[in-house]
């Protein structure tokens, strides 16, 4: 099998400078990650490899702009967002509108099918019920998981609930994707499948996508793989 | 999109059991202030029922519910004649303990005077008391039907007049007999006792004694210038219907009432820790799917919503249930449940408020999840 050259990187959707985080202070202080520089473009695919406690999943919050960065400066999708202290107040719009998050337990909400999982982001963007029903049964249909559209989660196998999962990460079209430990609860054909899809998913959606994993039969599928040890990057 | 709906149907038989559950602690709120109702109205069903303006009755009492009162029998002549009064009439008052049917039975019988006040004026079924001797009129709550013939003392009465919650304070039935009947029952001796009396020489004391006259007042004359006139005379008092009104609900039934007011709050205080417990215990249950909320975008007002919106329903199911379960089964209470509409607004009211302020223990939870939680493997 001949593998198709890889895109050319596009804009730079995240872009780090000096991004430092500890927790307490004094002898109990914790320093998670240090001065972590980096810039991943549109249409990438990256990993970030560490052993726990590394700071892998820190620097995955700090970008997802769950955890607030001790220090340093931070631009996602063209905005800069913190400069030594926030610059927007309402983080969680700010995530609405430019990240999409891909979780290693899928995260469905059980009460919901698996339409109205995906359709849900987009009413909270404010979409009308109609439109965001049609665009969540776009995307099941574009991840080839539309006739399980009206199951709920719990009906659903490993590998459907990714689907969805990914579905609704690309509901609001975000350009930046956060994925935490994407293929960790798949088998190597179908963690190859979901990387496969999300390398389709970055370059047809322009957009960057950051993955956590351990998960070393996925290492081949990376554009770049940054490692991580004691909250520093070692390996950019 | 509804998550609170959604959510509810997703776990529908909890929800069901929950609402079951909370349904039978909210129907007991409702029960105790039906209780609370129909006390008061059974304390005052005796004094409505006799449709009177003034009670005459024993000097220095408050008589004939409050307190004891005992006076001659003519006094109702002495009234009648009084400027203001209309008609008047004796009363007396007695309880009896009676068997019926294998069924022991508490009642309160009065006896009165056909033709003059105090007697039943609205009956549920039959007629009034015509005949001089013999003959009743009780409350439907006695199971005696019309008809029928029951013994009181020695003598054999037939019911004649059925009348419906007529009954005493204490939730006992009120029969009615003539006033001679009543006062017989009340004041002869038995063959026995009488024998024993005339061999030691003893005489037999008078029986022509009533506890009390009730007056009706001419509509131009005010019922308290009436009795202002009457308690002149020394040896009587008189009290308004007003003042007997107050007396029973104010004095007489006022503990029996504040130990349900004090019981109805406890209950509503531990719905409220109860409803606040689940409220919390499902918040906590759903940590997870907060904190996807919080990753993916919603806002505060969403989770929020998520959670009142369903303490809210549960308890507005809870109470409806509840409601509906009381009022099907009220006639099953050995006292009166009164369910009245202003009760019930009133109380739909609090368990509201008390929703709302359960859930915050749940609110305030739900705001602190931290969304970094939905990454946790």
């Amino acid at each position: 099998m001949v593998e198709s050259p890889r895109p050319e990187p596009g804009d730079a959707l995240v872009e780090l400078k000096g991004l430092s985080k500890h927790f307490g202070e004094g002898q109990t202080r914790v320093d998670a990650l240090r001065e972590v520089t980096l810039t991943i473009r549109a249409r990438e695919v990256v990993g970030l490899l560490g052993p726990s406690g590394s700071g892998k999943s820190t620097l995955l919050n700090a970008i997802g702009c769950i955890v607030e960065p001790s220090e340093g400066w931070m631009r996602l999708d063209g905005e800069v967002v913190y400069d030594n202290r926030w610059l927007r107040g309402n983080l969680r719009r700010l995530r609405l509108d430019k990240i999409g998050f891909i979780f290693q337990t899928h995260n469905l909400l059980p009460f919901l099918n698996c339409t109205d999982n995906v359709a849900l982001v987009l009413t909270l963007a404010g979409w009308k019920k109609e439109a965001a029903l049609h665009r969540a049964s776009e995307l099941l249909a574009y991840l080839q998981v539309d006739h399980r559209k009206d199951a709920m989660p719990g009906q659903l196998s490993g590998g459907e609930a990714q689907r969805v999962s990914i579905a609704r990460a690309l509901a609001n079209r975000p350009r930046i994707i956060l994925a935490d430990e994407p293929t960790a609860a798949l088998d190597s054909a179908r963690a190859g499948i979901v990387m496969d899809l999300l390398h389709r998913l970055a370059l047809e959606q322009d957009a960057a996508i950051i993955a956590v994993t351990h998960d070393d039969k996925i290492l081949g599928r990376l554009d770049r793989v940054y490692r991580m040890a004691d909250g520093r990057l070692v390996d950019p | 999109m509804n998550l609170a709906y959604r959510d509810i149907r997703h776990k529908l038989g909890r929800f069901v059991l929950t609402c079951l559950g909370l349904s039978l602690l909210l129907g007991v709120v409702v029960t105790m202030a039906g209780i609370f109702r129909g006390q008061t109205a059974d304390a005052l069903a005796l004094l409505e029922a006799t449709k009177a303006d003034i009670w005459i009755v024993e000097s220095g009492t408050q008589g004939p519910f409050a307190e004891a009162s005992r006076v001659p029998g003519d006094t109702r002549e002495l009234v009648a004649r009084i400027y203001g009064i209309e008609a008047a009439g004796s009363l007396t008052l007695q309880n009896v303990q009676f068997e019926h049917n294998g069924r022991r039975l508490r009642l309160q019988i009065v006896g009165f005077e056909p033709g003059r006040p105090g007697g039943p004026e609205d009956l549920a079924a039959g007629r009034q008391i015509t005949a001089d001797r013999f003959e009743i009129i009780a409350d439907r709550q006695t199971g005696f039907s019309l008809g029928e013939t029951v013994s009181f003392g020695r003598d054999r009465f037939t019911v004649v007049g059925l009348t419906s919650g007529v009954v005493t304070l204490s939730g006992d039935s009120v029969i009615y007999m003539t006033l001679r009947d009543a006062q017989q029952l009340q004041f002869d001796l038995a063959p026995s006792a009488v024998r024993k009396e005339a061999a030691r020489g003893g005489q037999r004391s008078g029986t022509d004694f009533v506890n009390a006259v009730v007056a009706r007042v001419s509509k131009n004359v005010p019922a308290v210038m009436v009795a202002d006139e009457i308690a002149r005379w020394k040896h009587l008092s008189a009290l308004t219907q007003d003042d007997q009104h107050f007396l029973l609900t104010r004095t007489v039934i006022e503990r029996a009432s504040r130990q349900i007011g004090l019981f109805m709050s406890v209950l509503t205080l531990v719905s409220a820790v109860i409803i606040a417990l689940i409220v919390y215990t499902l918040t906590l249950d759903k940590t997870r799917d907060i904190a996807t909320l919080k990753m993916i975008g919603a806002p505060d007002r969403t989770i929020i919503g998520l959670i009142v919106q369903q303490a809210l329903l549960m308890g507005v199911i809870g109470f409806i249930v509840g409601t509906i379960l009381v009022y099907v089964f009220r006639g099953v209470f050995p006292r009166r449940v009164e369910m009245l509409p202003t009760d019930i607004v009133g109380l739909f009211a609090i368990v509201v408020v008390v929703c709302l302020a359960a859930s915050a223990l749940g609110v305030r939870v739900a705001v602190k999840v931290d969304p970094s939680r939905a990454l946790a493997g």
